[in-house]
């Protein structure tokens, strides 16, 4: 096909130097990880004379520490996801796709969501190349809420401030509403409510297949990082200094009463405020991490990411051209019950 | 005379790709003219599943993603 990009000879020579070069940025990452601790602790508590203990100093230190190590991470891990989706096109999970019954096809779909690269403008054309080449309503479903409810950015954030766990569950259970709610989808029947228009596409299939050298896919990673953490970085500073001051200066224990585990509504109140927060995701994190550690309880933070990250109000108007309104409306309606659904599970659990 | 599309719904992504493609027609005085795809039964006509896209003589060069001047250069350059 067009669009090749094969650069031929030396190849293995070229690899070669790229890896050493990886090595040696993974090595300064490192080094770099291991410094901010002491690092922001020496800027606060002696170049700034601040006191240990103190509101000013405990939220000066949180901040000075908690900017480098979020970008850092961000930097580190979209590389490496970026260079996992260059192994994934659209085209290629439609391919993979192909053929699956209901069940093992939503499963795939919801894995294939995370790894495939894919920006929310494209929602539409994809729902349409999917459905177009006969993979059921369900299984499309199930790769359209997966890709954007497990967020690399939020997925990152919440490693960074809370750890893996919470990183595993955030993960696990989009995995878990992506699958089931593609499956209630399939099971309901709603093809009638799809716009007719779709239905008439015959589109030539295809698309650009590429062969990629490692010399384009590190290219290509370096770029996304560059892309994502010029968007985001804005959001995380203002984020992590709002964080830091309700790190510094709100009484320990002052939100159990209102967004505790014994607060019911505080997890539907969470999933309907996430919704208009689409583009702040990277700045919200650190303030709910901060939130928690005044008594905000788990399940609610999870529910309130998925809603920010997976109901936003620019993806409906999107999915609203393909979609008619009790389709878009069912379609809410699940995902708003699964976030409440898992934000109270958690606290249960938890 | 080439024949430059841009396919996408209107969003930034777009706006960038068909920037950079100006700036390459610009840069290296191509003779070329620019039409825009927004409407997605027209942009299925493709085999495109993701935006932006980059069409140039209603051939398709790359999907999904913002290409580099430098590969815009190559494509537009070569074509």
């Amino acid at each position: 096909m067009n669009g090749l990009i094969e650069k031929e000879g030396k190849v293995s020579g070229k690899n070669l130097k790229l890896a050493l070069l990886l090595v040696l940025i993974t090595a300064v990452w490192i080094a770099a990880y291991n410094l901010i601790e002491p690092l922001s602790n020496w800027l606060s508590f002696r170049l700034f004379h601040l006191q240990q203990g103190t509101h000013l100093g405990d939220a000066v230190a949180f901040f000075l520490y908690d900017v480098p190590k979020i970008l850092l991470l961000l930097s580190g891990m979209i590389f490496l996801i970026s260079i996992l989706r260059t192994f994934f096109s659209p085209e290629r999970t439609r391919a993979l796709l192909g053929g699956k019954r209901q069940g093992i096809g939503n499963i795939l779909a919801a894995m294939l969501g995370i790894v495939t690269p894919f920006c929310s403008c494209s929602a539409v054309p994809l729902f349409i190349g999917f459905v177009e080449s006969g993979i059921p309503l369900g299984v499309t479903f199930s790769f359209l809420i997966a890709a954007p409810v497990i967020n690399e950015v939020a997925l990152i954030m919440l490693f960074g401030l809370f750890g893996w766990k919470v990183a595993g569950l955030y993960v696990t259970s989009g995995l878990v509403i992506a699958i089931l709610a593609g499956m209630i989808i399939g099971r309901l029947h709603l093809e009638k409510y799809v716009e007719d228009f779709v239905w008439q596409i015959k589109s030539n299939g295809g698309g650009v297949e590429e062969h990629l050298t490692w010399q384009d896919r590190v290219d290509r990673a370096w770029q996304s990082v560059r892309e994502i953490v010029g968007k985001v970085w804005p959001y995380v500073i203002v984020g992590i200094a709002i964080g830091a001051a309700i790190h510094g200066y709100v009484p320990e224990e002052a939100l159990v009463s209102i967004m505790g585990k014994k607060a019911w509504w505080s997890v539907p109140t969470a999933v309907i405020l996430g919704v208009p927060l689409y583009t702040n995701a990277a700045g919200v994190i650190p303030i709910v991490s901060a939130l928690m550690e005044k008594g905000a309880s788990l399940g609610t933070v999870l529910a309130f990411m998925m809603s920010v990250v997976g109901l936003s109000l620019p993806e409906m108007v999107i999915l609203r051209r393909v979609l008619k309104p009790k389709m878009l409306g069912i379609f809410i309606a699940i995902l708003a019950v699964a976030f409440i659904l898992t934000g109270y599970l958690f606290n249960l659990v938890l | 005379m080439l024949n430059i599309k841009i396919l996408g719904g209107g969003c930034a992504n777009c706006k960038r790709l068909e920037q950079i493609a100006q700036k390459v027609v610009d840069d290296n005085q191509i003779e070329a003219e620019f039409g825009h795809v927004t409407e997605y039964p027209e942009i299925m006509k493709y085999g495109v599943m993701s935006t932006p896209a980059l069409v140039v003589d209603e051939k398709v060069l790359c999907s999904g993603r913002i290409p580099s001047e430098s590969e815009v250069k190559t494509w537009l350059t070569a074509a």
